[in-house]
């Protein structure tokens, strides 16, 4: 017999007041241990997603910068075009090492994948788009025959949900034109995967813009210059310059606000599960009273109780915890689609990343809330009087 | 010439209430020597459990002298207490407090848990075989009768070798068949020199002790007892 022995068969008698702490907890950790997987996959995933965009800066029309960012990460959002007068006036920068002209469209089709109705992204470009995606390599077919020709090469996804390859037609719904298929990409782990490329000339004239554009990508020479190369830009009337360091403040800031309340809420979950676990082990100490008594009499030491009603609340808490972390290990795809769906942008790949150093910190931290929640109650049972205790509810 | 287990002089236990003080026991003079079996016997209200609390160190006294194997602990604290406790005394209650998650080894294994004794585990069911309960050593209280559970808490009052078994009416919720073979089971255990203090109503029971205390008004009114 030992301490543990004696607490962990104590749990088992009342069995169902248990079990629902124990799922509170459970719970409580579950939100705890999936925020913080999704904190560092989130930032991983945009870290990731800004490096594979191969431009240092987004010129696009003024507007929302978080607009001005999703467009430039996810190649949509709130679109408003500038005149390619622009990119023919910033072209010549001897600063910049490469330069991209992009014209973003999306088109609303109700005939979608699974027959739900989807909205599908265009992007018209030009060559120097894969110049600065050297990572882009052709799963099939290749670049267009021409530079206004109705042609398309379509991202990975998109061809996989399209179940289209080289050599098919796809129609654009409301323009109503038909593209030929010429090149499919290898998946890039991008967004890129789910657009559909088209020649840029060929995008202005289909979606009637002509001269228009959403945005240009540029690579810099040296990236010690991006300061004064935004603020030269700065006077461009209609533009907006937009850095990748500025695309990750914004995002992380949108992020940020819905990551504050989400940590209240798993704050609270684990305070109310503290509580929670005070009263059960509390109301259980009161219960066995007379047994606490029991025991002093037949020598145990105010220590040898205290260490008996911790241990019960640290089990309540680990058994919890571990739970809780397994719940959000395998729930991890779930919180990813809730996710998904919540936020307008959310990064390729794997959005909640629980690494065995997060689960770590989570065990830890189930025995804090044990040493925590259990001092109240045991400090209780340790300070009965044996025969007070033993007499009491005679 | 046996030991003296325990001394009284004027032991006074005085409960005091907002409104009033109850003199619960008064001026007990009482010797209880090695091999003794003697039962406290008196109306209800009259101090016998008080007494018995007092006698096995459970709580404190408020004047007089309590002497336990030789060392006075009128004035001990509760940790020395519980040290006294350990050593010498163990306790069989009425309603027997055996705790219903642990099954009947693990509930005399108990007490030796707490006085840091090696948990011998043969030697613990010798014990439960003693008291007649060799074949129920892995059923967990509620599967037992309420005479078993009395001679459970009896085998865990003995699993420390104590040199005082301390019984309070411990026939209290047992028929009359339950309640013999419980006074049988002290008997044995006194003729094998254990001495044993019981409380009890009963007076049939009560006159199978070796000695008789009365008590009324928290005094001692009869005894027979050699001087230490």
């Amino acid at each position: 017999m030992k301490s543990f022995g004696i607490a962990f068969k104590n749990l088992t008698r009342k069995k169902i007041r248990n079990v629902l702490t124990i799922g509170g907890v459970a719970i409580a950790v579950a939100v705890l241990v999936s925020l913080l997987g999704f904190d560092a996959g989130y930032q991983q995933g945009l870290d990731n997603d800004i490096d594979k965009l191969g431009y240092h800066l987004l010129v696009t029309a003024k507007g929302c910068p978080y607009e001005a960012a999703t467009l430039m990460l996810k190649g949509g959002g709130g679109l408003r075009y500038m005149d390619d007068a622009v990119y023919k006036r910033i072209t010549s920068d001897p600063r910049i090492d490469k330069i991209t002209p992009q014209l973003v469209s999306s088109v609303y089709n109700q005939e979608g994948p699974g027959g739900r109705g989807a909205f599908a992204l265009y992007m018209g470009i030009e060559e120097s788009y894969i110049e600065l995606k050297p990572w882009s390599k052709f799963k099939s077919g290749g670049w267009f025959s021409g530079e206004n020709v109705d042609e398309a090469i379509m991202g990975y996804e998109a061809a996989e949900v399209e179940q289209r390859s080289v050599g098919d037609k796809i129609f654009i719904p409301g323009v109503e034109k038909v593209l030929t298929v010429v090149g499919i990409f290898e998946r890039t782990g991008t967004q890129d995967d789910g657009i559909t490329f088209i020649p840029l000339a060929s995008a202005q004239r289909i979606f009637d813009l002509p001269g228009k554009l959403t945005g240009i990508g540029i690579k810099l020479k040296d990236i010690r210059t991006i300061a004064q190369f935004e603020e030269d830009l700065y006077n461009e009337p209609g533009i907006q310059v937009v850095s990748l360091a500025q695309v990750r403040g914004t995002i992380l800031n949108l992020v940020s606000s819905a990551r504050a309340m989400a940590s209240s809420v798993a704050l609270i979950a684990i305070f109310i599960a503290v509580i929670g676990v005070t009263n059960t082990i509390l109301m259980s100490v009161f219960e066995r009273t007379r047994e606490i008594g029991m025991m002093k009499a037949l020598g145990a030491s105010a220590v040898d109780i205290f260490k008996i009603i911790w241990m019960e609340t640290i089990l309540i808490c680990v058994i919890g915890g571990m739970l809780g972390m397994a719940l959000a290990f395998f729930g991890s795809h779930i919180v990813e689609r809730i996710i998904r769906q919540a936020l307008p942008y959310t990064p390729a790949g794997k959005l909640v990343f629980i690494k065995p150093e997060l689960l770590f910190a989570s065990f830890v931290a189930t025995v804090i809330m044990g040493l925590v929640s259990g001092t109240y109650p045991a400090l209780r049972a340790s300070l009965m009087k044996p025969i007070e205790a033993i007499r009491s509810g005679e | 010439m046996k030991e003296c287990i325990i001394k009284t002089e004027k032991l006074t236990k005085i409960y005091r209430l907002p409104a009033e003080e109850i003199r619960a026991v008064r001026d007990i003079d009482l010797e209880i020597y090695q091999g003794d079996f003697i039962a406290i016997m008196g109306p209800s209200g009259s101090g016998k459990t008080t007494l018995l609390d007092s006698l096995g160190c459970l709580t404190t006294i408020s004047s007089g002298k309590l002497i336990v194997s030789g060392k006075d602990v009128s004035r001990a604290k509760e940790s020395e207490l519980v040290s006294v406790r350990r050593k010498f005394i163990s306790f069989v209650f009425q309603d027997f407090l055996l705790i219903p998650s642990l099954t009947v080894l693990e509930n005399v294994l108990l007490p030796l848990y707490f006085a840091r004794l090696p948990q011998d585990r043969d030697k613990i069911v010798d014990i439960l075989k003693k008291v007649g309960l060799g074949h129920r050593i892995n059923h967990l209280p509620k599967q037992i009768s309420g005479g078993e559970k009395q001679r459970v808490a009896i085998a865990r009052a003995l699993a420390i070798s104590p040199k005082l078994l301390l019984a309070d009416e411990p026939t209290g919720n047992l028929d009359t068949k339950y309640a013999q073979e419980i006074f049988d089971i002290f008997k044995k255990l006194n003729q094998e020199g254990l001495t044993i203090v019981v409380t009890t109503h009963n007076p049939n029971l009560g006159s199978q002790a070796k000695r008789i205390v009365y008590i009324q008004d928290g005094r001692i009114v009869s005894k027979a007892a050699p001087s230490c």
